[in-house]
Parts: C-alpha cells; structure tokens; sequence
C-alpha cells in the first residue's frame, strides 16, 4: 500500500517534471480543449450582449394570457415561438424542445462513436458518426423552418409608421423591439454556423473512416476531437436555449 | 515508460526534420519551423514598426505646426494635403491607424510571434511547435490581415478614422466621418483574421509548453521568459475571442442595418431606424479585450528583461517564484479592471469605485516585478551589453509609466484626466515604450541565435541612449500638457487661448520625435548589415544558462543535431558560489558541479543519477 503511494507520487511528479504529455492528451487534443475555451469566451461575449440589451428594456409585466406583442416590452418567448408542422395550433416551445432533444441525441450518438473507436470498431464508428451527421443536419433542418416561421410572421403588429409589419427583419419585426430580431438571428445563426461546419467536420472524419485512414494509424483520436467540438456546440445551445426560449 | 516514449520521439522527429531538400518556398516562405517564422514575424512587425512610427510623424508635424504649409508632402500623401494643409479627417485617420499598427502589428504580432516562436521550442527543449502548419497558418493570417491593413491605407475614401478603438457610433455610420467608410471596412475584416491568426499563434504557445517540454523542464525550472508567453497566450486566448464577437456585431451594425450598439441616432435632422441599442456596451466588451491587450503586450517584454538583467547581472534573477506569482497575478486582475477605461462613458459611479480598488490593486504584482528587477541588479557584475541597457530602459519606463497609472486608475482624478495628453504620455511610457524596449533588448541578446552572428555594440549604445533620452523627451512633457488640459486627438490647438504657452512644448516634442524615429534606423543598419556581415557569433556569446545556447550556433531543423539535452536544474544558476564558472547551464547535472551544490541539491543527485542510467 505505501510503496504504491510512492511510485504514484513519483510517478505524478515526473508527469509535471518534463519529458511527458502530463494531462495525458495529445497536443491535438489540447488545442481543440483550448479552442473550446476560447470560443466559449466568443459566445459568451454574445450572450452579454444579450443579456446588457434584454435589461436595457422593460419586462412585460400583466398576465402572461393577455400578452400582446408591443415595441415597448420584451416579449415573452412562448407566447412567440409556438409553431409546430401541420397545424395552425398553437403549442408553446415544443418545436424548439425537439430540435434540442435532437442535438442532445445526436451528442449521445457522438458519445457511441467516440467508444466504438477505442474498441477500434470500425463499424461502429461509421454507424454513430452517421446517426451524428443525421442528428445534426435535422438540427440544422429545424433550425431553417423556425427561422422561416420567425420572419415570415403570422399575425403581425402596426408599427412606428403606421403600417402593420408581419414576421421580422434586422429593421422591424411584430414580436417585440428591434433587438429581439437583431439578437436571435445573430446569435442562433452564429450557433447554427457552428452546427453547420461540425457537420461538416463529422462528414470529413465519417470519410476518413470509412477508407480506413484512422485504422492504419492505429487510433481513433479524431473522432474524440470532433467529438468535443460536438459536445461544445450541443452545450452552447442549452444556454442559448435558456436565455432564449426559457426565461 | 516516458523515457522509451521520447526516445521513439527523437528518433521519429530526425526523420520528419531531415529534409534538407526542401524547395526554396516551402523553407524560407511557407515554412514549418519555428525559427524561420518566428524571423518571418521579425521583419513584418519591424516594417510595420517604420509605418506606425512614421504615421506618428505626421500628425506630430500638424501638432507642432498647425500653421505651416505642408506642400512639400503632397508627393506622399497627395490629394490629404488640401492648400498646404492636412486633411482634418486624414489626421483622425493617422491617430486609428499609428495605434492599430502599433498595438496590433508590432507589440502583439511582432513581439510574441517573434519571441514566443523563436524561443519556446529553444528554451524548453523542444524539435520544434506543437503544430508547425498551424504555426505557419498563423503567420500567413496575420500577413493577409496586414496586407489588407495596408490596403486601407490607400483608398480614396482614407483607413478606418475613429481611434483605434473604433467606438459606436462615430465607427458604425458611414456617414459620421469618412474613415468610417470603406475605411472601416477594411480594419474590421482585418482584425477578424489578426485575431484568428492570434489564437491559431495561442493555440500552439500554450500546448507547446504544457505538453513538448524536455526531461526535467518543470513548471519551476522554465526560464521566466517562457512563464511571460505562456502566460501571455493564455490571456490573448481569453480575451480576443470577446473583441472577435464585439466585431461581429459592428459588422452587422454597420453593413446590415441591425440596431446591437445604435439608438436614436439623428444626422442632419434626419432619425435613422436604429433603436434600442447601446454604445456602451460596445465599450465593455472592446475593454474586455483592450485592457488584458495591455498585458499581451508588456509580459512578453518583461519576460526577456528578466532573463537579460539576471544573464547580464551575473546573478540569479531575484524572487524567482514571486516573479511568476505576479505574472498570474497580473493576468488574473488585467480581466477585471476593463472599465476603468470607462469612467467618464456614463457608467454607473458606484461601479467606478469597484473598478478603481481593481486597478489600483495591479500596482502590488507590478511594484513586485520592479523591485525584483532592480534587487536583481543590485550589487550583480552588470556587463551593459545593449540588451541589457534596453532592459534596464524598460524598468526605468515600467517605473515611471506606472506611477502615472495610479493616478489615472482613481476615478476622481481621470475624470479631469481623461483622454488628454497625460494618458497618452502614460500608456506611451508603460505599454508602448516599455513593450518596444523589450523586444529591442530581445533583437539584442538573441540576434546571434537568429543569425549566426553579433550585431554591433557601438552602434546598439548610440541606437539606446539616443531612444532612451528621446522617449523621456517626447512622452515627459504631454503629461504637463495633459494636465494643462490638451485633449487627445484634436486636430489644432490654436483655437484655444490657454494653449499658447505650450506651443513651445508641442514643438520640442515633435522635433524629439523625429530624432528618436531617425535613431531607429542606426538599429535598422545594424540589424540588417549585421545579418550578412556581423561578426561570427560563438554558440554561447552571453555565457547564458538557457538551453537555447546548448544548440548549434545556427540550429538547423530540429533545433539539437543529436539528443535533446535534459534539464537538471532552474535557469539562474549564476555567479554560484563554489561553482567553477559563474554560470552553470541547464543541462548540467548535480552530480557534475559538486562543490557549489545545497543540500538538497545534493539529494535530488540521486533521482539524478536514475535519469542518466535510464539514458
């Protein structure tokens, strides 16, 4: 027991000491962990933004059944985004709750990739990487109707000049003041950017699966780097869901 | 375990680095090693040094002259000289552009891509970056971004005019000013890539110390200039990304109409569509990058100067552990200090004071720094080699620029102090000078590395004293000036009656100006001559402890021809006592220097003598 607790003491001490990976990564995958750091600190530069703009203006304050969208107010999201396919009726937040479930999924799938790969099965991986794919482009299939919805509107809103303005632009929009629009195009597309080129990414390394590349190197370490870049984007979106859809 | 890994290691790396028959493209333009970019940054951020240097002149000439009939620039810079006057707007536009340049360009890309390429593989014992294609990439980022920098120098409509912290609204509407125009454009997308090439530049710094250093170089053995990048890159890695979204946003602002930083804007009678937008928000988050920017590019220069003053003094740099402590503290409060830049934007008072205590707690790492600096010289065999002069130049500047800084960090008194010339004179002594000291000392003392050979001594202490004594002569007076009330970026002052006595003193600075930019070019000849015709340079010319000096005198791929040597000791081990040589390299193990050892020296022999066996 003590002499264990030696070598793993000296053993430590020479992982810091020189001469070895001490966190037991590989420079690539230190970079993506690194990378990862810097861009939380981009999405969170935006979610400030959101947040500074969101309290800059008033909060509605009657009942949240009597909401009507105003210029004057934030508008409170489920009373916004309630659109589903094939009907007219609406459900608040379920659209949006599926296409989170899809990327949570498709996290998971990553998850099956990322094992699959340290058993080196080839199979496998080319199975979840795909469901991967799969998940992502739904995501980012979802992600183009909601848009479609948001700017083509439904009931519209008389605005400052006096016409009545339906769906949004980066100028007007019948939901709520102008950086309601500005934010949520912007921040959702820069997140559906990222979706998009991790989608991408996935399709390259489902290539480089597929003709064998990572079984002559011997591992499967792209996939566990994509994999993070994966893991990130899917997080990012749980808090650009909550600032946006929840609160 | 580890050692049969690095040596698989070493012998996979000979074969990646011994291609000798590279074409000439891939060897000296898109190169892989990092001493070739590193010299790649070297010149780029010396260029942009003369054209950031230069601009400065310009609008010190119409400073010091206002009256004067500027005719005979018209062959440079053509239609901007209108009845022998410069154009008011141009002189905007060269203020944006000398601080772009010079904070951008040369302290940051110029600085760290220079030192921290060159050195971090050097010092830490290592074949090379972690990734040399990212490493390449970086640098060709950075190019393309200064090419199109460059560009914007020459369009019609003028380079980007609204300072170069390009502050909503005066930067998002076209209409404000003409700088604002393509102008504006252009220094957006230009800074979208510099920032790209910063973190791929970041991203390799940081693994390449954590991951690639050689047996034995801990944490607590690596010279302090490897702390200072490491350090430095953790921080641009942080706090670029904020500028890079805050970009995005003026981008959208400026080009597709959304409102993130606008509201209620009229021009001309006229209100535009932009509403509910803040301005101030912008300046958060442009602080949020700009203040730790301060950082990026002093700790770089105050890593070389503490290796130059310790190698220099013959003594071991004092308060070793305090010196990186400081640094992590420095880092650390440089990301809660940004709005004190802000004091007068209509922030809430009561959030003024929070951030006054902030920054006048950054006074104790760096009153830590100077003290060490000067203990460290402190009864040390000085051999005044230039580096060492441009080092102690740097503490004189860090001293004196710094005192100016707690005046300015209390919210009371900037509020008289605001952008006038005394935060020009102080952020010009603490941030520019010190930083440009430090890369100058760092030229100095690695030069012979870089190129085989020495640069001329004379010549370096003509280049110093004649830079020296022009720094405290063109930034000295401002903070009078500054005081007496002269804002910043005012074209002409002759409007103002009080601004007469000081006409003097606008002038002495100017002609103090030009004669320190004119001093630059003894540096220039000395650099670029002594690159061909230099004096050979021995292998270890400063009698340094470092590994870089264990290599070949001009390494070639791979840095070491055979094994990577490995570290036994911390990199300060001068003047010793009982030790033959009053230096004792890195790589020299305990059991060879027996009569100077501690006592625990003395045990960690036998740890030691395992590692040489294990070879």
């Amino acid at each position: 027991m003590a002499t264990t607790a030696v070598i793993d003491e000296k053993e430590k001490r020479n992982l810091w000491g020189g001469g070895a990976e001490p966190l037991r990564a590989s420079y690539g995958k230190l970079m993506m962990w690194f990378f990862l750091l810097s861009d939380a600190l981009s999405f969170s530069g935006l979610l400030i933004t959101y947040g500074l703009s969101r309290f800059a203006h008033n909060a509605y304050t009657g009942k949240i059944a009597d909401f009507v969208p105003s210029g004057n107010y934030w508008p409170v999201p489920e009373k916004v985004f309630t659109h589903i396919p094939f009907t007219h009726n609406p459900y608040p937040l379920v659209f949006v709750g599926i296409m989170t479930f899809i990327l949570i999924m498709s996290s998971v799938t990553m998850v099956l990739a990322v094992e699959a790969g340290h058993r080196m099965d080839k199979e496998e991986v080319l199975k979840w990487m795909l469901w991967t794919i799969i998940g992502g482009a739904a995501f980012l299939g979802c992600q183009a109707w909601e848009w479609t919805i948001f700017i083509v509107g439904d009931k519209g809103r008389m605005i400052a000049d006096g016409t009545t303005f339906f769906g949004a632009n980066l100028h007007h929009n019948e939901y709520g003041p102008t950086l309601f629009a500005d934010l949520f195009f912007f921040i959702t597309g820069f997140h559906g950017t990222h979706v998009l080129s991790g989608v991408i990414i996935n399709m390259i390394v489902f290539y480089n699966v597929a003709i064998g590349t990572y079984e002559r190197v011997g591992h499967y370490e792209m996939v566990e780097k994509v994999g993070l870049y994966w893991h990130f984007v899917d997080l990012v979106w749980v808090f650009v869901f909550t600032f946006f859809y929840l609160v | 375990m580890s050692v049969a890994e690095s040596h698989l290691h070493d012998h996979h790396d000979d074969h990646e680095h011994d291609h000798h028959d590279l074409p000439w493209i891939k060897k000296y333009v898109f190169s892989e090693d990092h001493k070739v970019i590193a010299k790649q940054y070297l010149i780029s951020g010396i260029i942009w040094a003369i054209i950031g240097g230069g601009l400065s002149l310009l609008f010190r000439l119409q400073l010091a002259y206002p009256d004067a009939n500027f005719d005979w620039l018209k062959p440079l810079l053509g239609g901007w000289i209108q009845n022998g006057k410069l154009d008011p707007e141009f002189y905007l536009a060269l203020v944006t552009m000398h601080g772009t340049i010079m904070v951008f360009f040369v302290l940051t890309a110029g600085l760290s891509g220079t030192f921290s390429n060159f050195l971090i593989p050097l010092q830490i014992g290592a074949r090379d970056m972690a990734s040399g294609f990212l490493n390449m990439l970086s640098y060709w980022f950075f190019f393309v971004s200064g090419v199109i920098m460059l560009c914007s120098l020459f369009i019609e409509t003028g380079p980007a005019g609204g300072g170069w912290t390009v502050y909503p609204p005066l930067s998002a509407l076209p209409q404000a000013i003409s700088g604002s125009g393509l102008g504006m454009t252009l220094w957006l997308i230009s800074m979208a890539l510099f920032i790209v090439s910063t973190l791929l530049g970041g991203l390799n710094y940081i693994t390449t110390v954590i991951n690639l250093r050689t047996n034995g170089m801990s944490f607590l053995r690596m010279p302090l200039t490897i702390w200072a990048f490491f350090i430095t890159a953790i921080i641009g890695l942080l706090s670029f990304p904020v500028l890079f979204s805050a970009a995005l946003l003026l981008i959208f602002d400026r080009t597709f109409g959304t409102s993130f930083f606008l509201s209620d804007i009229y021009i001309a009678g006229q209100a535009l569509s932009f509403e509910g937008g803040s301005p101030v928000l912008f300046q958060h988050l442009f602080w949020f990058l700009g203040h730790p920017e301060v950082y990026i590019v002093l700790l770089p220069a105050l890593g070389i100067t503490s290796e130059i003053v310790a190698t220099n003094s013959r003594k071991p740099i004092f308060g070793y552990k305090a010196m990186i402590g400081s640094m992590l503290a420095i880092a650390f409060l440089s990301f809660i200090v940004w709005a004190h830049h802000m004091f007068i934007s209509g922030m809430n008072p009561f959030l003024g004071s929070i951030f006054m205590f902030l920054t006048l707690i950054i006074a104790v790492p760096s009153a830590v720094k100077a003290f060490n600096y000067i203990t460290t010289l402190w009864r040390g065999n000085i051999i005044f080699t230039p580096a060492m002069l441009f080092s102690i130049g740097l503490v004189s500047f860090f001293i004196s620029g710094g005192l100016t800084g707690i005046v300015l960090g209390n919210s009371a008194a900037d509020i008289q102090l605001h952008d006038t010339y005394f935060v020009v004179a102080h952020f010009h002594i603490v941030m520019g000078s010190a930083s440009f000291f430090g890369m100058l000392a760092g030229v100095y003392h690695w030069f012979p590395k870089m190129f085989g050979r020495m640069m001329d001594e004379k010549l370096g202490y003509v280049h110093f004293w004649i830079t020296f004594i022009g720094v405290y002569m063109v930034f000295f007076p401002m903070h009078y000036i500054g005081i007496a009330g002269f804002p910043r970026r005012y074209y002409s002052f002759t409007g103002f009656d009080f601004t007469q006595s000081f006409t003097d003193l606008t002038q002495i600075i100017t002609i103090a100006a030009i004669v320190t930019f004119a001093a630059q070019f003894i540096f220039l000849f000395n650099f670029f001559f002594s690159i061909f015709k230099g004096r050979r340079a021995t292998e270890n010319p400063w009698r340094s402890n470092t590994l870089e000096w264990t290599t070949p005198v001009e390494p070639g791929h791979g840095n070491w021809p055979g094994a990577i040597p490995t570290v036994y000791r911390w990199a300060y081990d001068y003047s010793k006592p009982g030790a033959e040589d009053d230096f004792i390299p890195q790589n020299v193990p305990f059991s060879e220097t027996k009569g100077s050892n501690f006592p625990h020296e003395n045990e960690q022999m036998v740890a030691e003598a395992e590692s040489i066996h294990g070879k």
